[in-house]
């Protein structure tokens, strides 16, 4: 099996269209070897998941590609870095990795990437449509993109999404080509009916993620979603427990609006039942601290807060009125932070112990001032990944009941 | 049964080796599995936990995990702390990447290759070239 480049690809290979694209395409090239692809497709975007730090030669990589006058070929959005930018201060770090650390995100501008700075690149103005080839890294944008939006793309990452945005292509392989788009493995969801809370569609994730290995999910029994908001937090905790990067869910999802259309006219290769138990189940691994444990902090917004989420937050503040200044950061979004100021939603709120953070996220970088605490989260991910990464001890809950525990300083959590 | 002392494979990135094997049934992640510090493997899930990757012929079934496991294994061959090479049954695509990408950097070739792992066990010699059709060849002993 060989890969087949059009006469453009080869033009890019040779150098004719300047040093960086051509180290872009060699390194697709190679790629598309590995995996096998036959030939290459073009992409509408690109959504690179390469400005957090973690050693010189990813810092190395792109200054290789500035220094040949490399720029992207189709918009290209940037995922979070190690650094609120638009607060600065916020994180605390040492001279010696902070350097290398802003630089990695300057870099990734000079190469003509916008300034998005996200992890929820489909809140901006950014958003793929249905159909459209993409190049997306980050695993919630990816589960996001395929699932929400049915645009197109493989779990790209470290180099390979910003060798693609150079190029403007990408492998013809995976979740690019329809037939392997399909349902693999049928979810049947025996819950109450009506039960619609945020836990349950983090509670799915979590299960399904676990149970799909590289197998497509296809969740049959799902409530009706409040908004994206709950299918975001469902794709992201899919994405966390396992390599899920395309889900279905019968009659919600768009490449699914039927059983039959989910599995393109297969049978499932499995059929599995989840039942309430088997959420909570899997909710309780995200809780290692018994309620009425002293709270150091709230986290929200893992991935970034939407408007709509900020909308439903705000009102929520002034009801409780939480009043002990235990802080309650919500990463965001730059343009949604932006949105809110204009609105004038934010005036006030700092009494309340709110902490807008941009740009990055509480779990990536140093930003939290306590980590003695147990921290709360209503996100199934940073419920996930901050103790390992960050040394905290986490309760996991609705947000109504991470902003009740603030206000009266210890973890309370309502039956759900 | 006396297995053959050479084999071919097929390369994901062309290069040759020689170090002693070190051989996992269970894949390893490189990123949140090794520290690309010392080569040392710091997954305690993983039954290799403690020892180090450096200038081995690391053998396993797979890749495995996080796309970061690119990253990690480039800053492994940056810094030497990296396999001499890696002998896989099956391809993978994300660590082919971190390989093709440290070539690409620092001119460093750390072969990777795709071939049958069955015979070999770990304090074994192994020694990767290029054979005449530009294939790999694997010799033991």
């Amino acid at each position: 099996m060989t890969l087949e480049l059009t006469a453009q690809d080869r033009s890019m290979l040779d150098g004719e269209q300047g040093p960086s694209v051509a180290a872009a395409m060699k390194i697709l090239v190679a790629f598309s070897n590995a995996i096998g692809a036959r030939g290459l497709l073009d992409i509408a975007g690109a959504h690179i998941d390469g400005c957090l730090y973690h050693g010189k030669a990813g810092l190395d990589f792109v200054e290789r590609l500035v220094e040949g006058g490399g720029r992207v070929q189709v918009p290209t959005t940037l995922n979070v870095g190690s650094f609120d930018l638009i607060h600065p201060g916020m994180v605390k770090m040492p001279v010696a990795e902070e350097v290398p650390a802003r630089r990695l995100m300057k870099a990734h501008l000079e190469l003509g990437c916008q300034a998005t700075f996200t992890c929820a690149p489909y809140q901006t103005r950014f958003r793929p449509g249905f159909g459209e080839q993409i190049a997306w890294g980050e695993s919630n944008a990816i589960v996001f993109a395929n699932s929400v939006i049915g645009a197109r793309t493989n779990r790209y990452g470290d180099f390979i999404d910003l060798c693609c945005a150079m190029t403007g292509r990408a492998p013809a392989w995976g979740l690019h080509l329809s037939e392997n788009r399909r349902g693999r493995i049928l979810f049947e969801l025996d819950v109450p009916d009506g039960e619609q809370s945020d836990s349950l569609f983090v509670g799915v994730g979590l299960f399904i993620g676990q149970v799909s290995g590289d197998r497509i999910p296809v969740i049959a029994g799902l409530p009706q979603p409040r908004d994206e908001d709950q299918l975001k937090a469902l794709g992201a905790a899919a994405a966390t427990t396992g390599a899920v990067a395309l889900f279905h869910a019968v009659g919600i999802t768009p490449e699914a609006r039927t059983l039959d259309e989910a599995f393109q006219g297969h049978a499932p290769d499995e059929t599995i039942r989840i039942t309430r138990a088997d959420i909570d189940h899997a909710l309780a691994r995200l809780s290692g601290v018994p309620d009425g444990a002293p709270l150091a902090a709230v986290s929200l917004g893992t991935p970034h807060f939407s408007h709509e989420e900020w909308m439903r937050l705000l009102p929520l503040l002034r009801e409780v009125a939480p009043g002990r200044r235990i802080p309650i950061y919500v990463n965001t979004g730059r343009a949604t932070l932006t949105q809110l100021q204009e609105e004038g939603a934010l005036t006030g709120m700092e009494a309340f112990g709110l902490i807008p953070v941009a740009d990055t996220c509480t779990y990536v970088t140093s930003i939290l001032e306590r980590l003695d605490g147990v921290v709360m989260t209503n996100s199934g991910k940073w419920a996930h990944y901050a103790p390992g990464n960050i040394g905290v001890s986490v309760a996991f809950a609705e947000m109504r009941d991470c902003i009740r525990s603030a206000a009266v300083g210890h973890v309370v959590r309502s039956a759900s | 049964m006396t297995r053959p002392v050479e084999r071919t494979g097929t390369f994901q990135l062309a290069g040759e080796a020689k170090g002693q094997a070190l051989v996992f049934s269970q894949p390893l992640s490189f990123w949140g599995g090794i520290d690309a510090e010392t080569g040392d493997i710091t997954d305690h899930s993983h039954p290799g936990l403690g020892q180090n990757v450096a200038g081995t012929i690391l053998v396993m079934p797979s890749g495995r995990g996080s796309s970061s496991s690119s990253s990690v294994l480039a800053e492994a061959i940056r810094r030497g702390t990296a396999p001499a090479g890696i002998l896989l049954e099956r391809p993978d695509p994300i660590l082919a990447v971190g390989a093709i990408v440290a070539e690409f950097l620092y001119e460093i070739r750390m072969p990777l290759v795709v071939c049958d792992i069955a015979g070999i066990a770990s304090g074994d010699r192994i020694a990767i070239g290029v054979g005449e059709d530009g294939g790999a060849v694997i010799r033991k002993g």
